[in-house]
C-alpha cells in the first residue's frame, strides 16, 4: 500500500515538474561508481560524476594550466610553506550553507582526519589551515609541496557542505551535498545516478541542462547501441574498435583527448626474490625488450590507431615530457646485440597480464615482437585483484599494468620511481633519482622542475623499472544533437556550455 | 503433509550451514586482497591499514566466521566494502529485480516451451515435430549474450522499439519496467523453453503410450481432454521437478543476461562484488540464492503432493 501511495504520488510528482523542453542529458559510463563522498571515493567513474557534483578549488584548462573554480586567486609564501588562496564570493553549497574560508579549512580537516578518508596521502603536507579572512585561507605546509594545486584540482580540492558533512559523518556519500552545478538528486546502484540544476549555483548562465542521469553501462557495444537508440545522449571510453565507425556515423559526435594515464610493463627488479633473475638484474636486457617493440605497430593493430605510442611516464602531448628521447622505432638487430651482450641468446620472460581481452591481445603483440630478438615470453594471464596482490607481493617477474595518471607530473613519476613510493612495485632504488624527484616537488618554478624530471629521465630511460608502451585516449561519443563539448586530458566530462542544439 | 514439510525445512537448516562454511571458505582462498582493490590506485599504507580493521581482514578466518555467522542469525548481512551499504538493503533492493526478470523469463519459457513440447510430441514424425526441435536446438545452442546483443542492435538500435537497457521499477512505471524488461526475459526464457520443450515432448510421448490413455481414446473422447486432461497433467510431474530445477539455472543465466543488459540485479551485484573482492556481498548473495533454490525445491515437493494422488497415501 505504501509502495502504490508512493509511485501514484512519484508519477504525480513527474507529470508536474516534466516541462515538455525540460533538458534531460543522459550519460552511459563504464562502471558503476563507488561511494559518493570526494575524501572516500576512489572510482574514475566517481570522479565524472563529481564534476558535475561538487566543485573544486582549483580546476585544469585542456592544456594542464590551473585555473580558479571557488578560489579566484592564489599566492606562495617565499619559502614555498604556504599557500594563501583567495574565495570566490557569493557561493553556496546545495543546502543553503555558504562557502567561506571556515568551510575550506572544515573541508581540508576532514580530508585529513576522516578514518574513512582516502584523500590522506595527498593532502600530507599540509600542517594547518588558518582562516585569514571571511574568504581567505591560508595554507602552511610542513614541506614545500608544488603538487598541492594540482590535488586541489581534483578530490582533494572538492568542496563539501560543512554542515552536511558534520551530520552525516562517513555516510555522506549516501546523500552528497556540494556546491557544483547540479544536486544530488538519487541514486540506484548499478542503475543510475541522477542530478538536477542547482539554482543557487554561481556559475549557472553557463549551465543548460536542467537533468543529468549517469548510467553505468559496462559492455561497450551496449553502451554504443544506447546511443544509437537514442536512450543516452554520450558516452565515455568508446572501444578503440568502434572509433571508425562513430566518425562515419553523421548524427554521432566524437570527441577525444590522450590522458595523463599511461600502460606499460613493470618489472621486478627487487622485489623479493623474484626480482633476482636476469631480466630484473640487468637493465641491458630490459634495454632489448625494449627496442624490439614497434609501439607504432601496437597502437595500429591492438587500438586502430587511437592511442599515443609512448616511451615515458607523461604522454608526448604533456608539458613534462622529454622531448630529448622521443619514442624510439623497433630495432631487432640491435635489441639482439644488446641481449647477446649481456650473456644470452635467448632468455624466458614471464608477464603477468589482465585478462581482459584487450590487454591480452596488445600482450600477445609484444609477445611476438619480442620473440623475434630473442625473448620467451609466456603470458599469464589473471584476474585483476590476484594480479595486484601478487605484484604488490613481488610473486612476478613482470606485470603489465598502467596508470590513470595524475595532473601533476609527481603523480605519474615520484610513488613509482622512489625508494619508498608507495606504488613502487618494482623496489627500483637509485639515490640520484630519489634526489631529483623529491626536489621536482619542492619548487615551485615550472622551468626548474621540468629540468629535474628531465634528468630523472635521463637515468630511468636506461634502467626501465617499467617498460612505457602506450598512453590510452579518452574517447567520448555523443549524440548529434550536442554541442559545446570541450574533451580535457583527464576524462571528466565538464558540462559548462554543452548543450542541444 | 504438515510433518512431510516440517521434515523437509529440518533438512534444509544444516544443508545451508554447509553452504556457509563453503562460499566462506572458498572466497578465502581465492587469490586476492580487498584491501588492495579497495584502497584504490595509490594504495596509501594508512588506507590499507584502515581497511583491514574495519573489517576485520586480520582476524584468523575462524574468527572471521563466527562474527559474520553471528550477525546473520541477526538478520544482518555485514556491510558492502565497496559502497559502504548493508548488504541486506542491497539484497532488499536488487532481489525484486532478479526475480521479476526470472518469473518473466519463466513465463516465456512456459509460454513457448510446453506447447511446443505438447504438440511436438502429439505429431511425432511430421514436420511440425522437426520445426520445434530445430527451434528448440537453436535456443539451447545460441548464448545468451550474442542473441542479447543481436537483439539490442534489431529491436533497440535498427527498429526503435525498445530501450536497448537499463532498469525501471514495476511500481514506479510498469510500462516502461515491463518495456526493459522484455528483451532479457525473451533472451533468458529461450534457452529454457527450448529444455521444457524436450522434456515435455519426452514425457508426453511416455504418457501417450500408457494404457489409459488408449482406454481414454477408446471410451470415444475427444483428441483435445485426452490430450490435456489426461496425458499432460500426468506428464507434468516431471516437468515441475525441472522447472525448480531450472530456477537455478534461471539465476545463473540472469547473470550474463543482466550484464549485457545492465540490469541492476542479483546476478549484475554478485559479478562486481566477487570483481571487488566484496567478500560480506558474495557470502550475503550466495546464502540468500541457496535458501531460494531450497525453498523452490521445497515448493515443487509441495506440488508433486497436489499433483500425484498416490504420493499422499504413501505418506
Amino acid at each position: 500500500m505504501r509502495k502504490e501511495l508512493l509511485a501514484a504520488l512519484f508519477l504525480g510528482a513527474t507529470a508536474l515538474t516534466s516541462p515538455v523542453l525540460a533538458a534531460d542529458l543522459r550519460i552511459g559510463l563504464q562502471d558503476d561508481a563507488d561511494i559518493l563522498d570526494p575524501d572516500q571515493s576512489r572510482t574514475f567513474v566517481g570522479r565524472i560524476v563529481y564534476t558535475s557534483l561538487c566543485d573544486k578549488l582549483v580546476d585544469i584548462t585542456p592544456d594542464l594550466e590551473i585555473i580558479p573554480q571557488l578560489a579566484t586567486g592564489w599566492s606562495w609564501s617565499e619559502d614555498g610553506k604556504s599557500l594563501t588562496m583567495d574565495l570566490r564570493e557569493g557561493v553556496t553549497f546545495h543546502d543553503g550553507t555558504p562557502f567561506d574560508a571556515e568551510a575550506v579549512k572544515a573541508n581540508i580537516e576532514r580530508s585529513k582526519t576522516l578514518p574513512e578518508s582516502r584523500r590522506k596521502s595527498e593532502v600530507k603536507s599540509i600542517e594547518t589551515v588558518e582562516v585569514t579572512g571571511p574568504l581567505q585561507v591560508k595554507i602552511n605546509l610542513a614541506a614545500p609541496d608544488a603538487t598541492l594545486l594540482a590535488q586541489f584540482a581534483d578530490r582533494s580540492g572538492m568542496m563539501v557542505s560543512p554542515t552536511a558533512a558534520e551530520a552525516a559523518g562517513a555516510d555522506f556519500g549516501a546523500k552528497p551535498i556540494c556546491s557544483g552545478p547540479f544536486k544530488f538528486v538519487e541514486r540506484v546502484q548499478q542503475d543510475r545516478i541522477v542530478l538536477e540544476k542547482f539554482d543557487g549555483y554561481w556559475n549557472k548562465d553557463a549551465i543548460h541542462f536542467d537533468k543529468v542521469t549517469f548510467l553505468p553501462i559496462p559492455d561497450t557495444t551496449v553502451r554504443l547501441a544506447n546511443l544509437r537508440s537514442g536512450d543516452i545522449d554520450m558516452l565515455e571510453r568508446l572501444a578503440a574498435t568502434d572509433v571508425a565507425s562513430v566518425k562515419g556515423d553523421g548524427s554521432l559526435g566524437y570527441a577525444e583527448a590522450v590522458s595523463l594515464g599511461y600502460q606499460g610493463i613493470t618489472v621486478n627488479v627487487n622485489n623479493g626474490e623474484r626480482g633476482d633473475n636476469p631480466f630484473g638484474n640487468d637493465p641491458k636486457i630490459r634495454q632489448a625488450f625494449s627496442m624490439s617493440l614497434d609501439r607504432d605497430a601496437i597502437n595500429q593493430v591492438v587500438f586502430e590507431g587511437a592511442f599515443a605510442p609512448g616511451n615515458q611516464p607523461f604522454p608526448p602531448t604533456s608539458p613534462w615530457y622529454d622531448k630529448d628521447h622521443p619514442v624510439q622505432g623497433r630495432d631487432v638487430e640491435k635489441a639482439k646485440a644488446l641481449l647477446k651482450e649481456a650473456g644470452y641468446d635467448s632468455l624466458d620472460v614471464e608477464v603477468q597480464v589482465a585478462n581482459n581481452p584487450v590487454q591480452t591481445q596488445m600482450m600477445q603483440v609484444v609477445q611476438a615482437m619480442a620473440g623475434e630478438a630473442g625473448f620467451n615470453v609466456k603470458l599469464k594471464t589473471m584476474e585483476f585483484a590476484s594480479l595486484l596482490a601478487d605484484q604488490s607481493a613481488g610473486n612476478y617477474q613482470a606485470s603489465q599494468v598502467g596508470w590513470s595518471g595524475r595532473v601533476d607530473p609527481d603523480g605519474n613519476i615520484h610513488q613509482f620511481m622512489t625508494c619508498k613510493g608507495g606504488i613502487n612495485d618494482s623496489k627500483i632504488c637509485l639515490p640520484e633519482v630519489d634526489k631529483l624527484l623529491d626536489e621536482a616537488r619542492t619548487s615551485t618554478d615550472i622551468a626548474t622542475r621540468k629540468a629535474k624530471y628531465d634528468e630523472a629521465r635521463d637515468i630511468l630511460i636506461n634502467e626501465l623499472p617499467i617498460i612505457y608502451l602506450y598512453h590510452p585516449t579518452w574517447i567520448w561519443a555523443l549524440s548529434g544533437k550536442l554541442e559545446g563539448f570541450t574533451p580535457y586530458p583527464d576524462g571528466m566530462i565538464r558540462l559548462e556550455n554543452v548543450k542541444f542544439k | 503433509m504438515l510433518s512431510y514439510v516440517a521434515r523437509r525445512i529440518a533438512i534444509a537448516i544444516p544443508t545451508l550451514l554447509l553452504v556457509s562454511i563453503f562460499v566462506f571458505v572458498l572466497q578465502k582462498l581465492l587469490p586476492g586482497d580487498p584491501a588492495l582493490v579497495l584502497a584504490g590506485e595509490e594504495r596509501d599504507p594508512e588506507v590499507l591499514a584502515f581497511i583491514r580493521e574495519k573489517y576485520r581482514l586480520n582476524d584468523p578466518i575462524l574468527y572471521q566466521y563466527f562474527y559474520w555467522m553471528k550477525a546473520m542469525l541477526q538478520g544482518d548481512l555485514g556491510i558492502s566494502l565497496r559502497t559502504n551499504q548493508p548488504v541486506t538493503q542491497l539484497i532488499a533492493d536488487k532481489l525484486p529485480v532478479t526475480l521479476q526478470l526470472a518469473t518473466m523469463a519463466m513465463i516465456i519459457a512456459f509460454l513457448i516451451g510446453i506447447p511446443a513440447g505438447i504438440l511436438s510430441a502429439v505429431r511425432k514424425g511430421t514436420l511440425t515435430d522437426y520445426l520445434a526441435n530445430l527451434v528448440a536446438l537453436s535456443g539451447l545452442s545460441i548464448p545468451n549474450f550474442w542473441l542479447g546483443i543481436m537483439l539490442i542492435m534489431l529491436v533497440s538500435v535498427e527498429l526503435g522499439w525498445l530501450p536497448a537497457s537499463g532498469y525501471e521499477s514495476l511500481f514506479v512505471d510498469p510500462v516502461r519496467s515491463i518495456e526493459t524488461m522484455i528483451m532479457p526475459a525473451f533472451v533468458l526464457g529461450t534457452a529454457l523453453a527450448a529444455t521444457l520443450m524436450r522434456h515435455t515432448r519426452s514425457a508426453m510421448l511416455g504418457v501417450l503410450k500408457a494404457d489409459y490413455v488408449r482406454t481414454a481414446r477408446a471410451k470415444g473422447l475427444l483428441e483435445g481432454p485426452v490430450v490435456i486432461k489426461h496425458a499432460f497433467r500426468n506428464a507434468l510431474l516431471p516437468i515441475v521437478t525441472l522447472s525448480a530445477l531450472l530456477f537455478g539455472e534461471l539465476l545463473a543465466g540472469a547473470v550474463l543476461t543482466e550484464q549485457i543488459f545492465t540490469i541492476p540485479g542479483f546476478g549484475k551485484l554478485i559479478v562486481d562484488a566477487v570483481f571487488t573482492r566484496d567478500y560480506a556481498v558474495v557470502q550475503g548473495v550466495v546464502i540468500c540464492t541457496a535458501a531460494g533454490f531450497i525453498l523452490m525445491n521445497l515448493i515443487a515437493d509441495i506440488l508433486y503432493f497436489l499433483l500425484n494422488p498416490r504420493m499422499r497415501s504413501s505418506l
